[in-house]
């Protein structure tokens, strides 16, 4: 993927797979090298914190969101010297499983954390 | 059972139930959760407390007998009736009523007393949960801490007073006196912190670090609206680079004042390393017995001290070759006719009520029936609560959310304004009528019990199951989200989905319900309760629960 | 014109921590306004990080990422360091600010 140009047929995947796909991989490995830093429960769907770290030498970052209707929310592109790092915020419409993906060596890994979003209310 | 008519047995029997050698040289004196209660009230402890998965059976999921059993406590005692339901009625008649600040004043004197240096330690949910404290912005609680010797705090409640208010009190009343501390709430822009971490107090020569942790989801449990420009969460991985800092910084003791709830708390001391204790609150368990946690970095005891005013914990470390080598630790229940009131106290009250006092005072209603709230599916001061607003609001169904504060009245007493806002007093008491499918009352439903049955503490809010009126309903809590709640009936017939029902509730968390401004909901109760005169016995509307036999987290009601 | 961005970058250790908030609805095209029309969807999708003229970070975003959208990454740099973030959107609207690593 080039990093000027926006990664259409990746933003316009509808499922996990489609993403994939569209990034040119199969399914990645889950991997301890991924780190995906993010609440257990949404303070809010519509700003929901992302961090996503690496020990792996990385030039790409994916965040998918697997119930949202586009899945793919975000991707970064580091150029060397860029830090395997990164934090935004995304919207969330239910509780979902987040996905982190990284690139380092044309290989792609990833970490997984199911993210609740809560109608709330309630308390002690 | 026994009663002291005789005021010298009484003195005698006191000075024994409060006498507490010092222990070591580190000393911390904690309460939490006292719902603004200044003066002495009852308290009747749950008996449906479940645990479920791996936290089925375990502290604090014990209640009646079992809780007793497990904490070496004889039946029928002073301290039975302290900490669990047992006997309620009989037993508050005969022991009197707990708490009060005037009477804690007078017992957080005497234990500072006996041990120099001591820091008292308050957890938060403080400024609100009165009358008095909704009606003054919570400057009386404000007053009262300062007036208690409080030295640090965080926070939950607290924050319902708004983002400005909260600062108000922080820098100008509590300035150079009392520390508010959370190392979870952060900048909602760039993430920076909006209240100091920690502090580092030197204890008879020793470094003792207290970091602050904020309730992690009061802008979800509460309406976020209070405080838009702040996030919270556990933030695990800043917690432990806080620990770090401040044992580098020389620290010998690190404890964690911690509002985030029992089961949180516990899961956070099996992953956090370095912290020797932490002092916990929100979920309102009264635990005599610290837990000990092990984790990669030794051990973390782990309490909670209740609510509204009923006890006051004391941790005491013996600090011997740059670090805690033992420790002791009293849960003590603060008995009001067995601990004289500090005047200080008791005038500072009585200045606070007294523009109030007669509207406090106002008599409802009287009643028949123990009116109580805590439990994790009802509570009979609830169901009055429910009652009135289906009359009051002409709806089928209503809905009252599982706050874990409100106070305990006795058969024969009466209802007055004070008891009434004791359950109700909050800074967004709308009431709502909604027309809602039966599709959208089970996504309620199953909400609310994944906030309070995920097997996850993370995924876990700590308040109680949302009080349901008019509607039965089957919950399996131990089933996955979406899969717990089953039979919804309403007057025999199941719920159709697609059905439209009108629904009453109060306390919603979003803005356009605060736009749109119903009545407050004491208004409402209070006229149901003028209007009905004397509350009768009352038929409690629980839910049928499967798969918690033998679970000791909860035992039939015995009023 | 759309609102500036507020851009934050501090060295520490050879290390410059940059933080990014942009201004812009991100419209998703899945909200509907007052009267039950759907507000089409337009948003931020490409953003690019130059410090002193060299790429340091490029990103796509879709529909999903939040109103106002928030970016933190730290790259290998030095204090002084010149850095210009420019940002398009699905309508062709263009910004650019600067910030100088302190
Ligand atoms: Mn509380
Ligand atoms: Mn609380």
């Amino acid at each position: 993927a080039q990093a000027e140009e926006w990664n259409k047929a990746a933003f316009e995947g509808k499922s996990l797979d489609d993403v994939f796909k569209a990034l040119g991989t199969s399914t990645p490995d889950k991997s301890s090298a991924v780190t995906l830093n993010a609440p257990d429960i949404a303070e809010n769907g519509a700003v929901v914190p992302v961090s996503v770290t690496s020990t792996l030498k990385a030039d790409q970052i994916a965040i998918l969101v697997e119930k949202n209707p586009s899945t793919l929310a975000a991707q970064f592109f580091l150029p060397a010297g860029t830090e395997a790092f990164v934090t935004t915020r995304i919207k969330m419409g239910q509780t979902s499983n987040v996905y982190a993906l990284v690139k380092a060596d044309g290989k792609w890994a990833m970490a997984v954390k199911e993210i609740k979003v809560t109608l709330g209310g309630c308390g002690g | 059972l026994s009663l002291h008519s005789n005021p010298s047995m009484a003195q005698a029997a006191a000075n024994k139930f409060y006498d507490l050698p010092k222990y070591g040289n580190v000393h911390l004196l904690h309460f939490t959760d006292c719902h603004a209660q200044l003066q002495p009230i009852y308290f009747r402890e749950p008996n449906v407390n479940l645990g479920i998965g791996s936290q089925a059976g375990k502290t604090p999921h014990l209640v009646g007998e079992y809780f007793l059993k497990a904490n070496g406590i004889p039946a029928g005692t002073r301290d039975a009736h302290a900490f669990t339901y047992l006997n309620f009625t009989e037993a508050a008649k005969t022991y009197g009523q707990v708490g009060g600040f005037a009477h804690l004043a007078t017992l957080v004197k005497q234990i500072k007393a006996s041990r120099p240096g001591s820091l008292l330690l308050d957890g938060g949910d403080t400024w609100q949960g009165s009358g008095t404290a909704l009606w003054t912005n919570g400057q009386d609680m404000a007053n009262a801490a300062l007036a208690l010797g409080v030295d640090l705090m965080t926070a939950h409640w607290e924050m319902t007073l708004g983002e400005d208010r909260v600062m108000e009190i922080v820098n100008k009343d509590f300035k150079g006196k009392i520390e508010f501390l959370a190392q979870n709430i952060k900048t909602a822009d760039f993430g920076d912190p909006v209240f100091p971490s920690y502090s580092i107090r030197n204890m008879n020569g020793i470094p003792v670090a207290i970091i602050g942790q904020a309730f992690p989801y009061t802008p979800i449990a509460n309406p976020g609206y209070f405080v838009p420009n702040w996030t919270f969460g556990i933030q695990e991985e800043n917690l432990q680079k806080t620990i770090d800092e401040v044992k580098a910084k020389g620290a010998k003791v690190v404890v964690l004042l911690s509002h985030n709830g029992m089961d949180v708390d516990l899961k956070l001391a099996s992953r956090v390393r370095g912290l020797h204790a932490i002092l916990g609150g929100h979920t309102h368990d009264g635990v005599p017995i610290p837990v000990k946690v092990q984790n990669a970095g030794g051990t973390t005891l782990v309490t909670n001290a209740g609510s509204n005013g009923k006890y006051l914990a004391v941790l005491d470390f013996d600090v011997k070759g740059g670090k805690p080598v033992d420790f002791r630790y009293k849960l003590m229940p603060v008995f009001s006719n067995l601990i004289p009131a500090d005047q200080s106290m008791a005038a500072l009250i009585q200045n606070i009520r007294k523009p109030y006092e007669s509207r406090l005072q106002e008599v409802l209603a009287t009643t028949d029936a123990l009116l109580y709230r805590r439990g994790n599916f009802n509570g009979s001061f609830d169901q009055v609560i429910l009652d009135g607003l289906m009359a009051q609001k002409n709806a089928e169904i209503a809905f009252s959310p599982g706050f874990r504060w409100g106070t305990t009245l006795l058969p024969g007493q009466n209802i007055t304004m004070e008891n009434l806002l004791d359950q109700t007093a909050i800074t967004y008491p709308y009431t709502t009528v909604n027309a809602m499918t039966g599709n959208t009352i089970k996504t309620i439903l199953e909400d609310v019990a994944d906030n309070l049955f995920n097997p996850d503490p993370y995924y876990q809010q700590g308040g109680d199951m949302v009080r349901v009126g008019g509607l039965q309903y089957t919950i399996d809590p131990a089933a996955s989200m979406g899969k717990r709640i089953t039979e919804m009936r309403l007057n025999g017939k199941l719920l159709d989905a697609d059905k439209v029902y009108k629904v009453a509730g109060w306390a919603p968390v979003s803005e356009a319900a605060k736009n749109t401004g119903g009545e407050p909901i004491w208004d409402v109760i209070a006229r149901h309760l003028r209007e009905i005169k004397t509350v009768k016995a009352v038929q409690l509307n629980e839910p049928a629960i499967i798969g918690v036999s033998g679970n000791p987290g909860i035992a039939p009601i015995s009023i | 014109m759309s609102d500036p961005m507020r851009v934050r970058a501090t060295e520490k250790d050879g290390i410059v921590d940059v933080k990014i908030l942009m201004k812009h609805d991100m419209e998703s095209g899945q909200r509907k306004d007052a009267a039950g029309k759907v507000v089409p969807a337009w948003f931020i999708n490409v953003l690019n990080v130059k410090a002193q003229g060299k790429d340091v970070f490029n990103a796509q975003f879709g529909p999903a990422v939040s109103k106002d959208p928030f970016l933190n990454f730290k790259y290998k740099g030095s204090k002084g360091d010149k850095i210009v973030v420019s940002w398009v959107d699905t309508k062709d609207d263009k910004r650019t600010d600067e910030a100088t690593a302190s």
